[in-house]
């Protein structure tokens, strides 16, 4: 088993393909986008491939250490052209191509015109424990 | 196997275990242990006394931490004798307990997760459930709050205040994990507000239990949810609003009015509400100038502000509004509902979708998302 990290962005992945913003669906159309990710989640946890999911605010800033006795000096809010996370899901899965096929459906998720967003998504491996056998 | 019963038991017993001499950190893990141990043997042999069951049990697991302990140290091992029980001050030491776990120097999250295992009687890993924390987390963080408190004498005074702060903060958690964090802080601020007789400990408990009724009526099937105004009133629960309804006016009889019971006023006024254009929004706008007066709290300041658009209109509401810190969490959905009353649906629209950005979960960032798509809609034609 192997654990990924599937990233949504709020910016700075490339443009989706159907990229009209939430608020301007219908209202059945964000139910339905909403539904969909439920559903999405719940089916990774029946197949026990789940781990872990969050979502993150828009706000954030950037902190750093500024010296002995000085508070931290912190910059912020992000600048516009800063890559912007906006969730994730952790998943745990057999294969390299059993992720891709997840993130996949993931970004298939419907939006605007009940049509699949095609959002890109970022799948990262996590660095893993040494492995016991060695040779 | 009755864990309700295991779980009102706790704190007396470890009352008990403390007034025969044991340091409440110690006392506490020994009670613990007691708890397990009576799920395990319970179900086949139920004791005639539980609660003198659970004192024995608890009181020899102590003696063996402390045994292992001496002999630890290669000290003389002591003398294994049990001496009589205390006086019987079960009501006290409950008290006592809730005291000591709410105590001043406790941070509000070390507070929290003493008062569920120590008074409440769960154990970690169901409270770190709750608090979707790591088990190991919330085990380090109750053993620091014993660190704590070790200090504080049983038996010192206590501030109510700060308890009811507490339980305030477990019932507004909300129900994650399999243990129902509300109706745990209902069961804990009802044995308080018996045991003190306190006009606003009743406040709280009442105000618990109105919002408590509304649960059914609170979420869709899917955990999308639903606004007051919309909600299914014929859902919300009679005997709870009954309950905290008596209760209030109850306390409000003694003229010692607090900031819980004005809350609760302000809950029991929408629950005499059949519907909701049947609100009486007049009084409930009296009720916040009062609660704004006890509080001087922003938060209080915004709800009393989407009050009085419904009490004198949506230009009403938005000059108080005005006055509103604008940084507040909320402040933009509060404005957004304003202005669409008001009938400037493109503002509302704008502000809808801009609150949504900024809302503090995912139910109300969904709910808000869906106003600004409605609202579009409708602009659409």
């Amino acid at each position: 088993m192997a654990k990924y990290l599937l990233l949504k962005h709020y910016r700075g992945a490339p443009e989706a393909v159907n990229s009209i913003p939430m608020d301007r669906w219908t209202p059945q159309e964000v139910q339905d986008h909403i539904q969909y990710m439920n559903d999405f989640a719940a089916r990774l946890e029946s197949s026990g491939e789940w781990v872990d999911g969050q979502a993150l605010s828009p706000e954030g800033t950037f902190v750093r250490y500024d010296g002995e006795g000085r508070p931290p000096v912190t910059d912020g809010p992000f600048a516009e052209t800063k890559d912007l996370i906006a969730g994730w899901m952790v998943i745990d899965v057999d294969s390299y191509e059993r992720a891709v096929a997840l993130a996949g459906e993931l970004s298939a998720a419907p939006g605007a015109g009940g049509k699949p967003i095609h959002e890109w998504l970022e799948l990262r491996p996590f660095l893993t424990e040494p492995p016991t056998v060695t040779e | 196997m009755d864990e309700p019963l295991l779980r009102e038991l706790t704190p007396a017993v470890i009352g008990v275990l403390v007034r025969r001499g044991a340091d409440f950190a110690t006392a506490e893990d020994a009670v613990q242990e007691a708890l397990l141990a009576a799920t395990l043997t319970w179900p086949g042999e139920p004791p005639s006394d539980p609660k003198g069951w659970l004192v024995t049990v608890a009181w020899r697991k102590f003696l063996d931490g402390r045994r292992a302990e001496a002999a630890r140290r290669g000290r003389e091992q002591r003398a294994e004798t049990e001496p009589p029980p205390g006086p019987a001050e079960t009501t006290d030491d409950t008290l006592q307990l809730f005291f000591l776990c709410a105590h001043p120097s406790l941070t509000p999250a070390s507070a929290v997760a003493l008062t569920l295992r120590a008074v409440g009687g769960l154990t970690t890993r169901q409270i770190a459930q709750a608090y979707l924390v790591p088990e190991a987390t919330m085990a380090q963080r109750i053993s620091r709050a014993k660190r704590t408190v070790s200090h504080v004498r049983f038996g010192a005074a206590g501030d109510l205040a700060t308890v009811r702060r507490v339980l305030y903060l477990i019932f507004n958690e909300g129900y994650t994990g399999d243990v129902d964090l509300a109706a745990e802080a209902i069961r804990l601020t009802r044995q308080l507000s018996s045991m003190t007789g306190n006009a606003e400990t009743a406040g709280l408990l009442a105000l618990m239990l109105l919002h408590h009724a509304r649960r059914p009526a609170r979420t869709r099937p899917d955990g999308s949810l639903v606004p007051l105004a919309e909600q299914d009133r014929s859902r919300w629960d009679t005997r709870l609003i009954a309950e905290g309804v008596t209760i209030l006016q109850t306390a409000l009889a003694r003229d010692k009015i607090g900031e819980f019971q004005a809350q609760a006023a302000i809950a029991a006024l929408h629950a005499d509400a059949p519907r909701a254009v049947e609100t009486d929004w007049v009084q409930i706008v009296s009720w916040y100038d009062e609660l704004l007066r006890l509080t001087g709290s922003p938060v209080v300041q915004l709800n009393r502000a989407v009050a009085i658009g419904e009490a004198d209109g949506a230009a009403a509401g938005l000059a108080a509004l005005a006055t509103v810190d604008p940084t507040l969490p909320r402040r933009t959905a509060a404005a957004a509902y304003l202005h669409e009353k008001a009938g400037d649906l493109p503002a509302a629209a704008q502000l809808y979708a801009e609150a949504a950005r900024s809302a503090p979960n995912l139910p109300e960032r969904h709910h808000l998302t869906r106003q600004a798509a409605r609202i579009r809609q409708t602009l659409r034609g």
